[in-house]
């Protein structure tokens, strides 16, 4: 019975110490470490707050970058494509007037060259005909130095006549 | 830096402690006039209920015969004022034999219970000393502040944003353990700051006393926490807090539960009216009987040695005590976690607000 009648004694010491030792503690050591660790929690959260938004901001950085690559490459294409375009017009063009100024040049010449080959047989008619003319000539003069001949030569060309 | 604080204290104590029992070893000594024809058989039971109980003196051990403790002040507050002298005036004697006079009145030592000698009596008598238990009280209280207003100051100096380190790494996670979950768990949002520094101090002074009554020497060993003064301190105390921060709403729950059928309202009133006594009566009874028992249980595996008068239980009686030394660590901290909780489980209830609809009636 003894051991569970508590003593006055004990009671009054240990209300004291305890209600001190609670007064104490929370002014000395609860309240600064309480505050301490959540001033910690408040800047791990805040850090963490940071951290995601820091993420999300490098992902969507990240995507207007490829939206940005992308769009050069296209840009890249079309510019290739346009100067491929621009070149092969160029050289097609070139190629057409080059071929029309050719065959121009061609047909100048062909002309050209066909006039002096009229011109060169013409002048080689004409001095066949003079050679002739005067081969004739000569041939008459000499035949036509007796009279004879000269008859005979009158028929010939006579007949000449008459057949045309 | 703190382990150096600590061991300086403990040396201290030693000191002084030593000094005292040299002392009243040398008085003994001389008092003592038959030192070997008193010793009669050893009766476990009366060791136990000694070691168990408050003690005006600290009694570290025997040597050559004679008992070798600490002499704690008596105080005694009586009609003719306080009084107050060394317990070494009684010189070891607890049978009432030693009479002591002070202020005109005399006084003996029954069984560590002071009382006015003989059949005389002078009124009033309040035994206020210094006892063991104090002392352990106090030696608990000074490691507490040490432990916990070195912490703080650590965050001072070396701020919060940085990893604990050190004591602070050993005592914060134990400091949060009882923040988020005891205290955050049973009381709201609301009052939770304004208890939490009541409810830290409440687990690191119960176990702190637990672990030190486990401590087989000096300045361990006093039974606190399993002192059916202290407890009752302890659970006074929240049932103080309990039901001063009471709302309407829980008096209203004592007196009058809504969602019952009013004819039962003042039965349940009568019931719940004796819960509110009865919780912390639990809280009281719990701690010290969990505590006393450990002790005992430990100092009879350790007296099994005199009580079957052989050495060869010794091997049985030493893991025996050593298993259960290791169970009571776990029941030291058990013990606090489960006041604590239950504490905060008292305040919180009482701080609760049912405006919101009483669907958790049926929970009960």
């Amino acid at each position: 019975m003894d051991l569970v009648t508590p003593g006055l004694g004990l009671i009054f010491w240990t209300t004291l110490t305890f209600l001190i030792l609670v007064v104490l503690l929370r002014s000395l050591a609860w309240k600064p470490i309480l505050a301490a660790v959540k001033d910690r929690e408040a800047s791990i959260d805040n850090a963490l707050k940071a951290a995601h938004a820091a993420r999300a901001e490098m992902a969507a950085l990240q995507s207007s970058n490829e939206q940005l690559l992308k769009e050069t490459r296209e840009e890249r294409e079309r510019i290739l494509k346009e100067a491929r375009e621009i070149r092969d017009k160029t050289v097609s063009d070139a190629k057409a007037t080059a071929s029309a100024e050719a065959s121009k040049v061609l047909e100048i010449a062909r002309e050209q060259i066909h006039m002096e080959k009229m011109a060169a047989m013409t002048e080689v008619k004409n001095q066949v005909a003079q050679l002739a003319v005067e081969m004739s000539e000569r041939i008459l003069r000499a035949e036509l130095s007796d009279a004879k001949a000269q008859a005979a030569m009158v028929d010939r060309a006579l007949e000449d006549v008459k057949l045309n | 830096m703190i382990k150096i604080k600590t061991l300086g204290f403990i040396v201290f104590a030693f000191l002084v402690s030593a000094g005292s029992a040299w002392a009243s070893a040398h008085a003994e000594a001389e008092y003592a006039s038959g030192p070997a024809a008193e010793q009669s058989k050893f009766d476990p039971t009366e060791m136990i209920m000694h070691h168990i109980k408050d003690a005006h003196s600290w009694h570290l051990m025997d040597w050559n015969g004679h008992a070798v403790s600490i002499d704690l002040p008596v105080i005694l507050w009586t009609d003719h004022g306080l009084v107050s002298f060394s317990s070494a005036e009684f010189h070891h004697d607890n049978s009432g034999k030693v009479v002591v006079d002070r202020n005109g009145m005399s006084f003996v030592n029954h069984h560590e219970k002071i009382h006015f000698a003989g059949e005389e009596h002078h009124g009033t008598l309040i035994d206020l000393s210094i006892t063991k238990n104090v002392v352990s009280l106090f030696v608990v209280a000074i490691l507490l502040l040490l432990l916990f207003v070195s912490t703080a100051r650590h965050y001072k100096k070396v701020g919060s944003n940085k990893a604990p380190t050190g004591m602070a790494g050993f005592v914060e996670p134990l400091v949060l353990f009882v923040r988020d979950e005891i205290a955050r768990v049973y009381i709201g949002p609301k009052h939770v700051d304004r208890f939490t520094p009541y409810l830290l101090t409440l687990f690191f002074f119960i176990w702190l006393n637990n672990l030190l009554g486990l401590v087989p020497f000096f300045p361990g060993g006093a039974n606190v926490t399993g002192n059916i003064a202290v407890t009752l301190v302890l659970a006074v105390i929240t049932f103080i807090l309990t039901n001063v921060n009471g709302t309407k709403d829980y008096w209203a729950h004592v007196f009058w539960m809504p969602g019952v059928p009013v004819a039962l309202r003042p039965l349940l009133a009568v019931v719940e009216f004796i819960g509110l006594f009865t919780k912390p009566f639990s809280l009281m009874i719990r701690l010290f009987a969990n505590i006393s028992a450990g002790h005992i249980i430990i100092l009879s595996l350790v007296s099994l040695v005199f009580i079957l008068e052989t050495v060869w239980v010794s091997p049985a009686s030493i893991l025996l005590s050593l298993f259960i030394s290791s169970l009571e660590l776990l029941v030291a901290a058990l013990q606090a976690f489960v006041f604590t909780t239950l504490s905060a489980l008292y305040i919180g209830t009482a701080l609760e607000d049912h405006s919101h609809d009483h669907g958790h009636e049926a929970a009960h």
